[in-house]
């Protein structure tokens, strides 16, 4: 932070030359790796250009909207989810056992890897900063209602939390509650209401209110 | 391990600030750091266990205090010295200083990038034993506090649970994490009370559900 000199700034300054040691790190891997012929770097391009444009959380947002709409997709999801959601074309690492889990009027479902960063990457993509840091997977088991809270949500304590900690390879996707006064309303604009934090369970789907606002 | 990984139920580590509208990266490195973990994985000479060891055994104060790629990165770099791809200089200087190995295959080309990632790594095995427990059982997590890889997390060691769904045979973290072969259990969901994992002041209706190989449980 070039532009003032606060108290704040050996902190981002610490925080700065931290990262670019990283940044210098990674860069001497890639060299070192290229040079040993391990790696292609067009192929890492692909990599990461599958996970910032292709896989991410409308894939999931469509499967949510599908099981609103569609009454035998829904029942396929609750049997053999990785074959629903395969079925969409949404398959492959990280997704390769499935199981979806339904809000209800007395259900809240919410989903965390206490132990590493799991997370169903063919429907939400690569796990938000948040999800792997030790803040969420610290509280998401002891304190669920704590952590919603931190996200805004407010639940009835007539609802009860169900916390998911995905210790093994199965991967979980929230089917949050579809939202009131969209009767009617096709699967594509439903999904417009799906939020990557309603299919992990921080959060609840958008209003149709909260879309025009 | 009892290692900076395991963390449910650790208190003290600040809010969770979840960022509005956060990137996919936040910086080029990020995506590298990526991209060179799972191009380097492709090769097949270490497995998701022995990818989540690598980076499980950073010591627990740099573990909590690093970033998720920051993590990565060293677990790679570990992953590649224990198997001989690189030596440390070459890690230091970022220049080859001895011959690579032959691994009697070009690396991955981004023509096949799409065709790996739709494959992915079924941990499903087919098992010729019948499972111990069904869907209802009463089961109770051990106590045991192995020094090496382990899923089940402190918070459910010795707790009561039930179980709630089956997911057929699926290979063993504990021994597949150290070159111990995948020896396949059967793998159950089970639920606990949040009350039995926390104590009196939980909420009388929030649960708890963690996904446990056979020898994880014992009869309740």
């Amino acid at each position: 932070m070039a532009h003032d000199h606060d108290h704040d700034h050996h902190h981002h300054d610490g925080d700065h030359s931290e990262l670019s040691e990283t940044a210098l790190r990674v860069k001497a891997l890639e060299s070192l790796l290229v040079e040993k012929g391990y790696v292609d770097p067009a192929a890492l391009d692909e990599l990461i250009e599958t996970y910032e444009t292709r896989v991410g959380p409308r894939n999931g947002a469509q499967v949510v909207a599908k099981a609103w709409t569609d009454a035998a997709f829904m029942e396929k999801l609750r049997s053999d989810a990785t074959n629903a959601i395969a079925d969409m074309g949404f398959i492959g690492r990280q997704g390769e056992h499935m199981v979806a889990v339904e809000n209800t009027e007395d259900t809240h479902n919410m989903v965390v890897c206490t132990l590493c960063s799991c997370y169903p990457w063919p429907v939400l993509g690569l796990p938000p900063v948040w999800y792997k840091a030790p803040p969420y997977r610290s509280r998401a088991v002891s304190d669920p209602r704590g952590v919603l809270a931190e996200f805004g949500v407010q639940l009835p304590e007539n609802v009860g939390v169900k916390v998911w900690d995905s210790t093994a390879e199965i991967r979980y996707l929230v089917i949050p509650q579809r939202p009131q006064g969209t009767e009617g309303w096709s699967a594509d604009k439903l999904a417009t209401l799906v939020t990557r934090n309603s299919m992990i369970g921080t959060g609840l789907a958008l209003t149709p209110d909260q879309v025009a606002s | 391990m009892n290692g900076g990984q395991d963390l449910g139920g650790v208190h003290g580590l600040g809010p969770i600030d979840p960022e509005i509208d956060e990137p996919v990266f936040h910086a080029q490195w990020e995506k590298r750091a990526f991209a060179l973990t799972l191009a380097m994985g492709f090769y097949g000479q270490w497995n998701i266990d022995q990818g989540r060891h690598a980076r499980e055994s950073m010591h627990p104060a740099k573990y909590m205090t690093s970033s998720y790629y920051q993590i990565w990165t060293e677990g790679l770099i570990k992953l590649m010295l224990d198997t001989g791809f690189v030596v440390p200089g070459e890690v230091h200087l970022g220049r080859q200083e001895v011959t690579p190995r032959d691994l009697h295959r070009d690396p991955v080309g981004a023509d096949e990038v799409a065709a790996i990632l739709a494959k992915g790594g079924p941990a499903s095995r087919d098992l010729d034993t019948k499972p111990k427990f069904k869907t209802g059982s009463k089961v109770r997590a051990i106590r045991m506090n192995p020094d090496g890889h382990t899923r089940l997390p402190r918070y459910l060691r010795g707790c009561e649970g039930e179980i709630v769904a089956y997911h057929n045979g699926h290979v063993f973290p504990d021994t597949n994490a150290h070159g111990k072969g995948e020896n396949p259990q059967h793998l159950y969901t089970v639920r606990f009370a949040a009350r039995e994992l926390w104590g009196a002041d939980a909420p009388a209706n929030d649960c708890m559900h963690a996904d446990l190989w056979e020898s994880y449980l014992v009869p309740a």
